[in-house]
């Protein structure tokens, strides 16, 4: 069975159709790519997925339950963890309380007042911490760490939230070579035990990651399939290079 | 059925100052998110402004030329509030930008000011003010360059305003020996303005007697809607301010200058403030706490208005202003004397105007639970980024 | 003895060394007078708080605390006005309008017991309530401000006109009232009180403190500082949102509860528009985001406003204006934010000297290297 599953899913904002009959599906464990020129919807698809926008039609199944209409502190708590584009930490607080908030666990006021972290929650916090190299910063603000520090801390605290369903929103951006090189290492290692779904524009990286593609356009899938197929798919060449292209292959 | 016409009309009337009045504040809300607590100071301003038109004309003028004295007052009120508003938004506003927590009480910081600039103001304290104020731009230029670029110099230049600012409590209080300097030009006391007599009678349209000042007041908010509906879809700077409105980084980009626009925007809204502040002298004495009357309704078009659309603004206000007068007037018992026993009880508790404001309140609440943002919500990518 | 002024150890006893000299030196030393505006700010102290963990730390600006003050001050003084009367009787002002029964609403609180539990409850559930309300919507920002302010105005409006079940413009008088057979207003009385304020101020600190020091705290900091992102790992902030507006509504209440008694009157005034904005603007000039910036905030701003308005009450509205302006503009921090972020520091070197340091400034101002020594003197304290 599929973990996720949309089913022609459209989002229409006063008429504009940022997803248009949208349909994919993700099988447990596995790793995806998915890619499409600028505003083929691809953040509206993953607002859609985590319920900050609601589908005009269609579906979105989780585990083989609609998750549509159900609020993004919920569906977060079934299992689906986002990233998003840009790299939001809680810049007022440390590496080390940014990750202690994300990390697995009750996420009531009345757990967060009376109980404490485990020491399994620690350890998890802690090996993290290492894990992204930001042991040393680990009690300045966030506010004052690099891009490239951020965009780590950020995929940590995704991972310390330990989704069934990783949703990685251009997770390479503003990253060196080595990061991204990393980064993909650590993304792959994650796949098997969870499912990830990564959206990136970095072309090498995707390649690196060795995983099918999903190319979106205009809020449509437009072909799947792995990452050579993808490149020389003659529509997926129109698009992203413009029809005078298609002009001059015919 | 004369009763609810007369109703309905005296209802539309209020509404349509809350129109006048919360036109401005949300044309301002709407391109910079912030909301100005000094919006009702600047009607204030405008009020006052009638009654020192309405007096020259009455001193210095010939008295034929008395009647006219609103339709002098009324431009004259735009620009006094509106400049006013402009030097709110260049001096304190614009440092802001961006934190409406905090140009929500820096603006609250100035409605204190103003409301008690009213109630204290005198010729001896108007000089003194003056004298401060030119004294501390002045302090600068005649002093060496040198001195204002060391390390102290911020001391220096917060030194420099506290000594001119007691130089003119001084000049003050010496000048205030003097009765003549003394005499408060308005004083706490509420203040009247006799309306010309053209604005004083009634005309009767049908069954309906409808009193010449409030016909009044609704004409000129029709006439302020259109214009600023021509201005803002029309004009050349209209087409910038919705430009702004929808999207400002991308407007920056274009080559629009936000600044000029924010200002010019300010400007506009704080002067519709002013007009407000004309027509309010029409339906009965003001005061310093003019403002304070006005503002939480014009709050409430706001939040049920939304941002960004005239019509939001125009039906919540004469939804919310007719309501209030419907309810507060307690006229609907007289509309409808067969009330059932149970509705006549409830309406009888409201049927004041402070509880007609509680009943409107818990209205509003209601209607945010269907319609969290409001009549005509925003839609698309940009809400909440 | 150069060890207690060391900055580390002065830190830990000067607070307790400060709340002696307030709960025992001063009421030998005031007059009752001067005592009685002491107690009164310092209950003003315990709303500040409140308004210290909405805005300061959640970022919600509360415009309308003024309704939870005023509902604490009610329910106490409804009891004053019921303590000690005989049986059948009625509170005098009902009289004067025709009232022969006492309203249902009143009955409660001929109980104690009920009182103290109202002065707190009542006020927490209709934060609570209205709360949620509010921020189930997602309404926030300055949209929950003016709604804030528009249930005051309301609330202000309801009490000003129901003269036969709540007296009114006139609101209920407490300093003529006894409590075990003692005049509240009399000096003895006040002197108690004062001290009882002392002590709740004191408890309410360390509640906010226990509140604000943990993940419930920095929760709290994450949804003012990005309260979508919150969402997505799992958290519901209208639940924290709403638990933190209820707290802060309680102290609210024990804060009116106190000032009412202390002020010897509770009456719709307490609901004005302006009062609740300067709640605010206390915290504000003491420090946004640190309790005692809140405290602090309340007391001396208050102390300033009784001094002037003693003085020259019609510059009292200028210079509060003016001190939104600049604590906006040039302090937003406060002064509790400007003193720790190295404010003094700064002044004393803009004359002449440079800043001082113990030990190498580059150590001294490297971030690791502070965090260090502050991890070490917290674990230190752990054992101590």
């Amino acid at each position: 069975m599929n973990l996720l599953e949309l089913q022609g899913v459209t989002v229409s904002f006063d008429g504009f159709l940022a997803l248009n009959d949208l349909n994919l599906q993700l099988a447990p464990g596995e790793l995806r790519a998915v890619i499409g020129p600028n505003g083929a919807g691809k953040t509206t698809f993953l607002d859609v997925i985590t319920g900050k926008v609601k589908p005009t039609r269609g579906d979105v199944v989780f585990r083989g339950r609609s998750i549509v209409g159900r609020s993004e502190h919920h569906i977060s708590r079934l299992g689906i963890g986002r990233k998003f584009q840009t790299p939001r930490v809680y810049q007022n607080l440390s590496p080390r309380r940014n990750l202690e908030l994300a990390v697995r666990g009750p996420h009531g006021p009345a757990a967060l007042l009376f109980g404490s972290l485990s020491s399994e929650q620690r350890d998890r916090v802690q090996h993290l911490l290492s894990v992204v190299g930001l042991e040393r910063q680990a009690q300045q603000p966030a506010g004052g760490l690099s891009h490239g520090q951020k965009q780590w801390l950020e995929i940590a605290m995704l991972v310390a939230q330990d989704p069934e369903l990783l949703l990685v929103d251009e997770p390479v951006a503003g990253l060196t070579d080595e990061e991204t090189a990393r980064t993909a290492d650590l993304l792959k290692q994650l796949a098997g035990d969870h499912t990830v779904l990564v959206i990136e524009h970095d072309m090498e990286f995707i390649r690196d990651l060795q995983a099918p593609v999903t190319v979106l356009h205009e809020g449509h899938v437009l072909c799947e399939g792995s990452m050579d197929q993808v490149q020389n798919d003659p529509r997926v060449i129109e698009v992203y290079l413009g029809s005078e292209t298609q002009e001059d292959a015919a | 059925m004369d009763l609810l016409y007369d109703t309905l009309f005296n209802g539309l009337a209020i509404g349509s100052v809350l129109v006048l009045a919360a036109l401005g504040l949300a044309v301002v809300f709407g391109l910079m998110g912030v909301i100005n607590m000094a919006h009702g100071e600047l009607m204030m301003l405008g009020a006052y402004t009638t009654f020192v038109v309405q007096n020259i004309f009455k001193a210095v003028l010939p008295e034929a030329l008395f009647p006219i004295y609103i339709l002098v007052a009324l431009p004259l009120a735009f620009v006094v509030s509106g400049l006013a508003g402009l030097l709110l938004e260049k001096t304190v506003i614009r440092r802001l930008y961006g934190r409406p927590l905090e140009t929500l009480l820096a603006t609250w910081g100035v409605s204190l000011i103003l409301q008690q600039f009213v109630r204290s103001v005198s010729s001896a304290f108007a000089i003194g003010l003056v004298v401060a104020v030119v004294a501390g731009i002045l302090v600068p230029r005649f002093t060496p360059k040198v001195w204002w670029q060391q390390r102290w110099t911020p001391l220096l230049g917060t030194g420099s305003w506290i000594v001119t600012g007691l130089v003119g409590v001084v000049i003050a209080s010496v000048l205030g020996e003097q009765r003549v300097f003394d005499q408060p030009w308005f004083s706490a006391r509420n203040i009247d303005v006799t309306a010309p007599v053209w604005l004083r009678g009634s005309i009767d349209v049908g069954v309906v007697n409808m009193p010449a000042a409030r016909l009044f007041i609704i004409a000129l908010t029709v006439v302020a809607l259109l214009l600023v509906n021509w201005f803002l879809q029309k004009s050349v700077w209209g087409m910038r301010i919705r430009a702004v409105t929808q999207n400002r980084t991308m407007s920056d980009c274009l080559g629009i200058p936000t600044e000029k626009v924010d200002a010019l925007t300010f400007l506009i809204g704080s002067g519709l403030a002013g007009v407000a502040g004309v027509a309010v002298t029409l339906l009965g004495s003001v005061g310093p706490n003019l403002g304070g009357n006005y503002i939480v309704d014009c709050f409430m078009v706001v939040v049920l208005g939304g941002v960004g659309k005239l019509a939001g603004t125009v039906l919540a206000a004469l939804g919310i202003g007719i309501l209030s007068y419907v309810v507060g007037s307690g006229s609907l018992l007289l509309v409808w004397p067969a009330m059932p026993e149970g509705l006549n009880a409830v309406i009888t508790f409201f049927a004041t105007t402070s509880m007609a404001k509680v009943l409107v309140f818990a209205l509003i609440v209601v209607f945010l639970q269907i319609r969290p943002a409001g009549l005509f919500p925003q839609k698309g990518r940009m809400v909440e980024a | 003895m150069a060890d207690l002024l060391s900055s580390r150890n002065l830190r830990r006893w000067l607070p307790w060394a400060l709340i002696v000299l307030v709960a025992l030196v001063l009421p030998v030393v005031l007059p009752p007078f001067r005592l009685n505006l002491l107690g009164r700010f310092l209950s003003l102290g315990i709303v500040a708080l409140g308004v210290d963990l909405i805005w300061g730390y959640t970022g919600m600006l509360s415009l309308g605390q003024g309704i939870f003050f005023a509902l604490g001050g009610y329910a106490l003084a409804m009891y004053l006005q019921l303590n000690e009367l005989k049986p059948g009787e009625l509170p005098e002002f009902f009289s004067l309008y025709g009232v022969k029964s006492l309203p249902a609403f009143w009955q409660p609180f001929n109980s104690p017991l009920f009182t103290l539990v109202a002065i707190w409850v009542i006020p927490a559930v209709v934060a609570g309530l209205l709360g949620y309300l509010v921020f189930r919507n997602r309404i926030k920002g300055v949209y929950f401000s003016i709604l804030t302010q528009a249930a005051l105005l309301v609330f202000f409006n309801f009490f000003n006109g129901q003269q036969k079940l709540i007296n009114g413009t006139n609101g209920l008088k407490t300093s003529t009232a006894r409590i075990f057979g003692e005049l509240i207003g009399s000096d003895a009385m006040q002197r108690n009180l004062f001290w009882l304020t002392v002590v709740i101020t004191v408890a309410a600190f360390l509640l906010c403190r226990w509140l604000t020091h943990g993940r419930f705290g920095d929760a709290l900091i994450a949804i003012r500082d990005d309260e979508p992102r919150l969402r997505f790992t799992g958290y519901n902030p209208t639940a924290y949102k709403t638990v933190v507006f209820a707290v802060a509504g309680a102290l609210a209440g024990i804060s009116g509860a106190l000032y009412t008694v202390q002020s010897g009157i509770v009456s719709p005034q307490y609901m004005a528009v302006p009062f609740s904005i300067e709640m605010v603007i206390w915290v504000a000039v003491g420090g946004r985001g640190t309790l005692i910036g809140a405290l602090l905030g309340a007391v001396l701003i208050n102390y300033a406003k009784s001094l002037v308005s003693e003085a020259l009450p019609e510059t009292w509205l200028f210079i509060q204006g003016g001190l939104f302006l600049l604590v906006v503009l040039v302090l937003p921090d406060g002064l509790v934010g400007w003193w720790r972020q190295g404010g003094p520091g700064r002044l004393i070197a803009m004359v002449g000297w440079p800043p001082r340091t113990a030990t190498y400034p580059a150590l001294d101002l490297d971030p690791q290297v502070v965090a260090e020594q502050d991890q070490l003197e917290r674990s230190g304290g752990g054992q101590g």
